[in-house]
């Protein structure tokens, strides 16, 4: 089973330098990417079917194809999402902490195929490891020629800069990170312009999470084929999957995209601990629907999650079990988005922390029979289509699924007056 | 007033990007890590260097989780409250800090060694529960262990 992202990774040691990591076949994809023209780069991206890994699952090469190419501006951006705030939500870490030189050679074809000249990597400021040893890489691609002016002798230059956040969850939102690396509060941007006409400092700009970047040296090296072949579900490549909660070995692996719940949890994650069963899953981060025993068979890719109901998401797992409250756990979760929603839209500015309070009386026993429907009534107006970004809507999804499939629960906190789980 | 050096950090930084208010928030983190927080008088500093109003540099500042407005304890320590350390039972690690150091979120002990705060995911949740003191993080964490970190802490 071929594992490119992580090949290279070993927690036990410190990353490949970039002398270790041109060893290896490190860098072979800049070469060949700076001899083919930039729309083919991005047609063999969009051919693989590589599908961004920051949650909303769009097509990689797609959104590039809509960058100006026209020679017209002089100043294009590419950025690399390495917010990861997602709760539950610790993949891009790895690869971040494991082998930064991946993720710079992913940034430099993909900044050669939009023709972009600057570079961000936007990290989240509680990730120091990955600071400093991102730094560091980065100071040996400029020492070799990679990145700075004509890179190669193409023609091409690109910076790259490294710039750590000072902690809030909107950050990650792509365009709100824009308002962040603008020196503003990180609330979103309406839509459209898109960033891609109209983004960093009114630059065309493109977004993409770590774990996207760092496909792309393999997908330039191997092909778009290649690509496709390494899935056995609907969406192709291989997938960064973790799993946290009451398992025996909570961890994360890489394996071939559409590898069922069931493998996950069973083989990776070494079943439930004793003593525990299993309840249900958030499959991909906090702002994922619930799915539970009868999904156990589903394949975890975009399209078959989204047939069950949920989304992949990060493709991060959060178990819950059954000793822990469902009510409980998604009144932790309401509380992170009360707390992070930027206050830019009333339904979630309002809305998040009276969800948060309902819950909450539940959990200490004063919930009445009408707060089931209140909360039904927010996974209404919280839904799609009411607010500027995905905060809310992706609030409103454990919750809305809890209610579906653990509706039994609330009504027990509400007619025993207290939490049948304390 | 700033002083020099951290106006020569503040300098490189607005020199990296084409707009000078997008070093906003890198002068923000210089002067916090030197001075421990951002002061009232910090902020009217800053701003005034930045080209900015002090009210719209204060919109920045307190939007960011780890912008400290008021002054801190020698120690930070943030603990992850999010959804693997909820399941995994950072509760328990609270009541210990709570009773060990008497403090709560958003305080700070008397002899200004230590102030405990919330934090969203620190990402790390196959090793839940995780607090972060200062630069450092800890994983898998129990109380006995916790009990050793933090008398390393002065
Ligand atoms: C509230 C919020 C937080 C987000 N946080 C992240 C994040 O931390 N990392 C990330 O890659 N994408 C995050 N996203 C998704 C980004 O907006 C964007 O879709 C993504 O970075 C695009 O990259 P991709 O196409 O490679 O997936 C977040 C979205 C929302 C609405
Ligand atoms: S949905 Fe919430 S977080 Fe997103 S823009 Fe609106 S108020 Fe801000």
């Amino acid at each position: 089973m071929e594992k490119p992202l992580t090949q290279h990774i070993n927690s036990n040691r410190p990353p490949l330098n970039f002398n270790e990591y041109s060893g290896v076949g490190g860098y072979e994809a800049v070469r060949k990417a700076m001899a083919m023209a930039p729309a083919e780069i991005t047609k063999t991206v969009q051919d693989s079917d590589l599908k961004g890994r920051g949650g909303a699952g769009f097509n990689t090469g797609m959104k590039w194809s809509f960058v100006p190419m026209n020679g017209r501006h002089e100043s294009k951006y590419l950025v690399a999402n390495a917010d990861e705030m997602e709760p539950g939500t610790f993949k891009d870490r790895l690869l971040l902490e494991g082998n930064p030189h991946q993720l710079i050679e992913g940034m430099i074809i993909s900044a050669y195929a939009i023709q972009a000249n600057v570079s961000y990597i936007f990290l989240r400021w509680a990730y120091k490891k990955a600071a400093r040893v991102i730094r560091q890489a980065i100071a040996e691609a400029y020492d070799a020629g990679y990145l700075g002016k004509n890179i190669l002798g193409s023609g091409f230059s690109l910076e790259m800069h490294l710039h750590t956040g000072v902690g809030r969850y909107m950050c990650g939102e792509e365009t709100a990170l824009l308002n962040a690396l603008e020196g503003k509060r990180a609330t979103p941007r309406t839509k459209p312009p898109f960033p891609q006409v109209s983004g960093l400092f009114g630059k065309p700009t493109i977004v993409n999470n770590v774990e996207t970047l760092c496909n792309i040296p393999h997908i330039i090296n191997r092909g778009a084929e290649w690509f496709k072949d390494l899935s056995l579900g609907d969406d192709a490549g291989t997938k960064l999957y973790g799993i946290s909660g009451r398992v025996n070995k909570p961890g994360i692996w890489e394996l071939p995209m559409g590898t069922t719940m069931r493998e996950l949890i069973e083989e990776h994650g070494g079943g439930m601990r004793k003593g525990y069963k299993f309840k249900g899953a958030l499959p991909g981060g906090a702002s994922t629907d619930f799915l539970v025993e009868e999904h156990m068979d589903v394949k975890m890719d975009f399209r078959s999650v989204a047939a069950a109901g949920s989304r992949l998401g990060t493709g991060t797992m959060v178990i819950l079990d059954d000793q822990t409250c469902p009510v409980g756990f998604v009144h932790n979760l309401e509380h992170f988005f009360a707390q992070e929603s930027c206050g830019w839209c009333t339904p979630c500015r309002e809305g998040l922390p009276w969800t948060e309070k309902i819950l909450k009386s539940l959990e200490n026993g004063s919930g009445r029979q009408e707060d089931i429907s209140l909360l039904e009534m927010h996974t209404q107006f919280l839904g799609p289509g009411n607010t500027f970004c995905a905060l809310a809507p992706g609030a409103m999804e454990p919750l809305q699924s809890a209610l579906k499939y653990f509706r039994d629960d609330f009504e027990k906190h509400i007619d025993e007056k207290r939490c049948p789980y304390k | 007033m700033l002083t020099p050096e951290e106006i020569e950090e503040i300098e490189h930084e607005a020199a990296l990007v084409p707009v000078r208010r997008a070093a906003c928030i890198e002068a923000l983190k210089i002067v916090q890590q030197r001075r421990g927080y951002i002061s009232d008088e910090s902020l009217r500093d800053i701003a005034e260097h930045m080209g900015m109003s002090v009210e719209d540099l204060d919109s920045v500042a307190t939007f960011y989780n780890l912008v400290f407005r008021r002054p801190v304890g020698r120690n930070v320590i943030l603990l992850c409250d999010s959804i693997s350390c909820y399941v995994m039972g950072y509760e328990k690690i609270y009541e210990y800090i709570r009773e060990r150091l008497q403090i709560g979120f958003g305080e700070t002990t008397r002899d200004g060694r230590f102030t405990l705060l919330p934090n969203c995911c620190l990402g790390t949740c196959d090793h839940a529960p995780a607090l972060m003191i200062n630069n450092e993080l800890y994983r898998d964490l129990t109380t006995e262990r916790l009990n050793e970190i933090l008398t390393e802490y002065k």
